[in-house]
C-alpha cells in the first residue's frame, strides 16, 4: 500500500521533472509594489503577460506610492511604482541606482455640486488655486461669473473637498496648482499629502466624490477614470494656450507629448507634465511611474523584467484605453526604448541592441 | 479526584499539615501537569510579551519625529507632509473630543436599556432586545460610515439642525456653519457604535445585584424607581463604570467609520459642528503614501500617543474602579 503511493508520487514527480525541462525554463517571478491609480492596468498586464509567457510571474501589490519607494529603496521588491517620482534625496538613498519609467497617464478633474446649476463651468488655475486656498468662497465671486458669462451662480458658500488619505491624484493636482499659482507653490506646495488650507477630507476618489454629492455647494477634485467610469460631471480647465479643455485621455496624452516634445533624450523621466504647452492638452496630467534599477545584479531576472516592461509600454498600451487609462505618446516610447536597452547587469547591457521585443 | 481535591482544600477537613502534604503530592505526581502547566505559561506570558513587541516598535519607528519635534509634538496644529512639519494637537484633540461626545450620548442610553431590561421590562421582551441591543455589535464599522454618509448627515444637516439652530447656535459647541461631516457626526455613529458594550455589560452587572438588595429597598418603602435609583445602580456602580471604560476604549481606536464622517482636517475647533481628525484616522488615511521618512516616523509617533492615550484611560479606570468599589461588590472585577 505504501510503497504504492511512493510509487506513484515518484512518477509524478518524474513527468513533473521532464514537463519542466520540455518547456526548458523554469518560472521567473517578478516582484513590484507601489502606486494604486495604475494597478487595475498593471494588473491587466501581467494577467496578458502570463498567458503570452507561462514561464514569467509578475507579482504586484498595490501598497501605494510612498510603500513602492520604500520597498523599492529596502530592495525588497524587483521593481517599485509610484505616481509621485522619488525626490533628490531618495534618489541619493539608492546611490542614484533608478530610472523612472512611464507607463500610463492620469489627469484629475474639478467636480461640483451647485443646486440650480447644469452648465459646465469654466475654471483658470488661478481660480482653481483660490478656491482651494480659501480666498474664493462664494460660487458667485467676481473671479467666478467672470468666467462663466451667462450662468447664473447662487450667493452660496463653496465647500471644498480634498482627498485625506496620501495619493497621487493629490500630488497631480497641486503640482499643478503650484506651477499656476505662486502663493500655492509657497503657501502649501505639492504632496501626495499637504498642509490643506480649507476644506474637508475625503478618502479615495469615492470619499471625496461623495462629499460633492452630498454636499450643496462642494467642489472637489477627483481622477478623471474615476469620473468617467461613475458618469460625474466636471469642469473645463483652461490651458497654457488659453484654450478650455474639457478632460479626456487624448486631450491627457496630449499634455504629455507637449511636455516631451523639446525633452532632452537623456531624460530620467521625472518631469512635470502638468500646464503643459500645446492646444489640445488638458493641463492637470502626469505620467506615473514604474522604478527599476539602472544597475542589476541577476541577468536571468533583468533580462526578464525588461522584456516584461518593453512589452507593456508597446503591446500593453493598447489595454490602456478600455480601462480608461491614457496611453503614452509614441516619442515617450521611443525615449524609454533607449532607456531599456542602457540598464545593465555588471556593466552588460541587458537587452541586444537591436531588441525589438520578443 | 476532584473528591480529593475538594476534600484536600477544605480546612475542616483534618489537620492543617496533612492537607498540604497531600495537596503538595497532588501537584507534584503527574507529568502531564507538569506539561500542561509550562505550555500554560508559556502562553499566558506570550500576551504581555507581545503588547511590549508593540510598544518597542512604536517607539522605535517613532524615534526620528520625536528627537526632531520634542514634547511639541503633542502641542502644534501643524500638519504639513510638504514642509515635513509634523504637530499632532488636532489629532489627540479630536480623539478625545469625538469619543467624549460619544460617551455623553451613549451612557445615558446604554444604561436606560440595562435598567429597562433587568427591572421593567416584562418577562417576554428581555432577550429579544437584549440579543437585538447586542447585534448592534455585530455591524461591521464601514457600514456604519456609509450609513453615516448616507443617512445620518443628511438627516442632521437637513433636518435636524435647521430646526434646532435657533436654540443651540448661542451655545458656543455648535458655532460655525454646518456642512455635514463634523465631530458631532463622528461623535453620534460612535456613539451607536459603543452603546451595545455599555448597555451588555451593564445589563449583566445589574443582574449580578443580589435579589436581597432590590427587597431591602422595597421593603424599605422606595418606589421601583428610587430602588433603582438609590439602591441598585450604586451597588453597581463599579462594574458600570467598566462597561463605560470598554466602550471608551472601543472609541478611542475606532478608524473606518470616523474617518468616514468626521470631516478629517488636522484643526482644532470647540463646535461639535466643524470638521476635526482623530489619531486612528490619520494614520489609516496616510499611512500608505507616507513618502517621506519624517512623515512616517510622525504617524509612528501618533500611534504610540494613542496607545499612550489608551493606557491612560485604563489605568484612570482602574482607579476609579478601585475607589469607587469599597462599598459595592458588584462587578468590581469587571474590568
Amino acid at each position: 500500500m505504501h510503497s504504492r503511493i511512493i510509487g506513484l508520487l515518484a512518477v509524478a514527480a518524474g513527468t513533473a521533472v521532464l514537463a519542466g525541462r520540455a518547456s526548458g525554463q523554469e518560472t521567473m517571478r517578478l516582484n513590484g509594489a507601489g502606486a494604486t491609480f495604475p494597478q487595475p492596468i498593471y494588473m491587466k498586464w501581467v494577467l496578458e503577460y502570463h498567458n503570452l509567457h507561462p514561464n514569467v510571474e509578475v507579482n504586484y501589490q498595490g501598497i501605494g506610492s510612498g510603500g513602492g519607494i520604500r520597498q523599492f529603496t529596502d530592495h525588497t521588491v524587483d521593481f517599485g511604482a509610484s505616481d509621485g517620482p522619488m525626490t533628490d534625496a531618495q534618489i541619493q538613498a539608492v546611490n542614484g541606482n533608478v530610472y523612472h519609467l512611464p507607463t500610463v497617464l492620469g489627469s484629475v478633474v474639478p467636480t461640483y455640486n451647485i443646486p440650480g446649476v447644469t452648465a459646465q463651468l469654466k475654471f483658470t488655475g488661478d481660480v482653481l488655486a483660490g478656491i482651494w486656498l480659501g480666498q474664493i468662497t462664494k460660487w458667485n465671486d467676481s473671479r467666478l461669473t467672470a468666467l462663466n458669462p451667462g450662468v447664473s451662480l447662487p450667493d452660496q458658500d463653496i465647500v471644498v473637498a480634498h482627498r485625506s488619505d496620501g495619493s497621487g491624484t493629490t500630488y497631480i493636482f497641486t503640482d499643478y496648482l503650484s506651477k499656476v499659482s505662486s502663493d500655492w507653490a509657497q503657501r502649501v506646495g505639492k504632496g501626495t499629502a499637504v498642509n490643506w488650507p480649507v476644506g474637508l477630507g475625503g478618502q479615495g476618489n469615492p470619499g471625496v466624490a461623495n462629499i460633492v454629492k452630498q454636499t450643496p455647494g462642494a467642489i472637489g477634485y477627483v481622477e478623471l477614470i474615476y469620473a468617467i467610469q461613475n458618469q460625474i460631471g466636471y469642469g473645463l480647465v483652461q490651458n497654457a494656450a488659453g484654450r478650455y479643455v474639457q478632460a479626456s485621455l487624448a486631450a491627457t496624452t496630449n499634455a504629455a507629448a507637449g511636455a516631451v516634445a523639446h525633452l532632452d533624450p537623456n531624460t530620467d523621466f521625472r518631469i512635470s507634465i502638468t500646464n503643459a504647452e500645446g492646444a489640445d492638452v488638458y493641463p492637470i496630467a502626469s505620467f506615473t511611474w514604474l522604478l527599476v534599477p539602472k544597475e542589476m545584479t541577476d541577468m536571468t531576472k533583468a533580462r526578464a523584467l525588461l522584456e516584461f516592461v518593453w512589452w507593456a509600454v508597446h503591446d500593453g498600451e493598447r489595454y490602456t484605453t478600455d480601462l480608461s487609462y491614457a496611453p503614452l505618446p509614441p516619442r515617450v516610447v521611443q525615449l524609454e526604448e533607449q532607456r531599456l536597452k542602457s540598464i545593465t547587469v555588471n556593466g552588460q547591457a541587458v537587452l541586444p541592441r537591436d531588441y525589438r521585443g520578443r | 479526584m476532584t473528591d480529593v481535591a475538594a476534600t484536600a482544600l477544605e480546612p475542616e477537613a483534618g489537620p492543617r499539615l496533612t492537607a498540604e502534604e497531600r495537596w503538595r503530592a497532588l501537584r507534584t505526581v503527574s507529568r502531564g501537569d507538569v506539561i500542561y502547566r509550562s505550555v500554560l505559561t508559556i502562553l499566558a506570558l506570550l500576551l504581555p510579551l507581545l503588547l511590549v513587541l508593540i510598544a518597542a516598535e512604536l517607539v522605535v519607528n517613532a524615534m526620528p519625529a520625536l528627537s526632531k519635534f520634542g514634547l511639541g509634538f503633542l502641542t502644534r496644529s501643524t500638519w504639513d507632509p510638504v514642509q515635513g512639519e509634523f504637530g499632532a494637537l488636532p489629532l489627540i484633540f479630536g480623539t478625545l473630543y469625538s469619543s467624549l461626545v460619544a460617551l455623553v450620548i451613549a451612557v445615558p442610553l446604554a444604561l436606560a436599556c440595562a435598567v429597562f431590561l433587568t427591572e421593567f421590562a416584562p418577562r417576554w421582551l428581555r432577550t429579544p432586545v437584549g440579543t437585538l441591543i447586542e447585534l448592534l455589535a455585530a455591524v461591521p464599522s464601514v457600514i456604519y460610515g456609509l450609513w453615516g454618509i448616507f443617512v445620518l448627515i443628511p438627516l442632521l444637516r437637513d433636518h435636524l439642525w435647521p430646526v434646532a439652530r435657533h436654540v443651540l447656535r448661542w451655545i458656543p459647541v455648535f458655532g460655525g456653519v454646518f456642512y455635514g461631516p463634523s465631530v458631532l457626526a463622528a461623535g453620534v455613529i460612535l456613539s451607536i457604535m459603543i452603546l451595545p458594550y455599555i448597555a451588555a455589560v451593564s445589563r449583566e452587572v445589574l443582574l449580578a445585584v443580589p435579589p436581597s438588595q432590590r427587597e431591602a429597598g422595597l421593603a424599605l418603602g422606595g418606589t421601583r424607581w428610587e430602588t433603582v435609583w438609590r439602591v441598585i445602580l450604586p451597588y453597581g456602580r463599579a462594574g458600570i463604570i467598566g462597561a463605560v471604560i470598554l466602550g471608551l476604549g472601543r472609541a478611542l481606536g475606532e478608524t473606518m467609520a470616523v474617518t468616514m464622517v468626521i470631516g478629517n482636517r488636522h484643526e482644532v475647533s470647540a463646535s461639535l459642528l466643524q470638521p476635526g481628525y482623530t489619531i486612528a484616522a490619520a494614520i489609516a488615511n496616510e499611512f500608505a503614501e507616507a513618502v517621506s521618512d519624517v512623515h512616517l516616523s510622525a504617524l509612528f509617533l501618533a500611534g504610540a500617543v494613542l496607545f499612550l492615550i489608551t493606557i491612560v484611560v485604563n489605568a484612570l479606570a482602574r482607579v476609579l474602579v478601585w475607589r469607587v468599589a469599597r462599598g459595592s461588590a458588584v462587578g468590581s472585577t469587571a474590568v
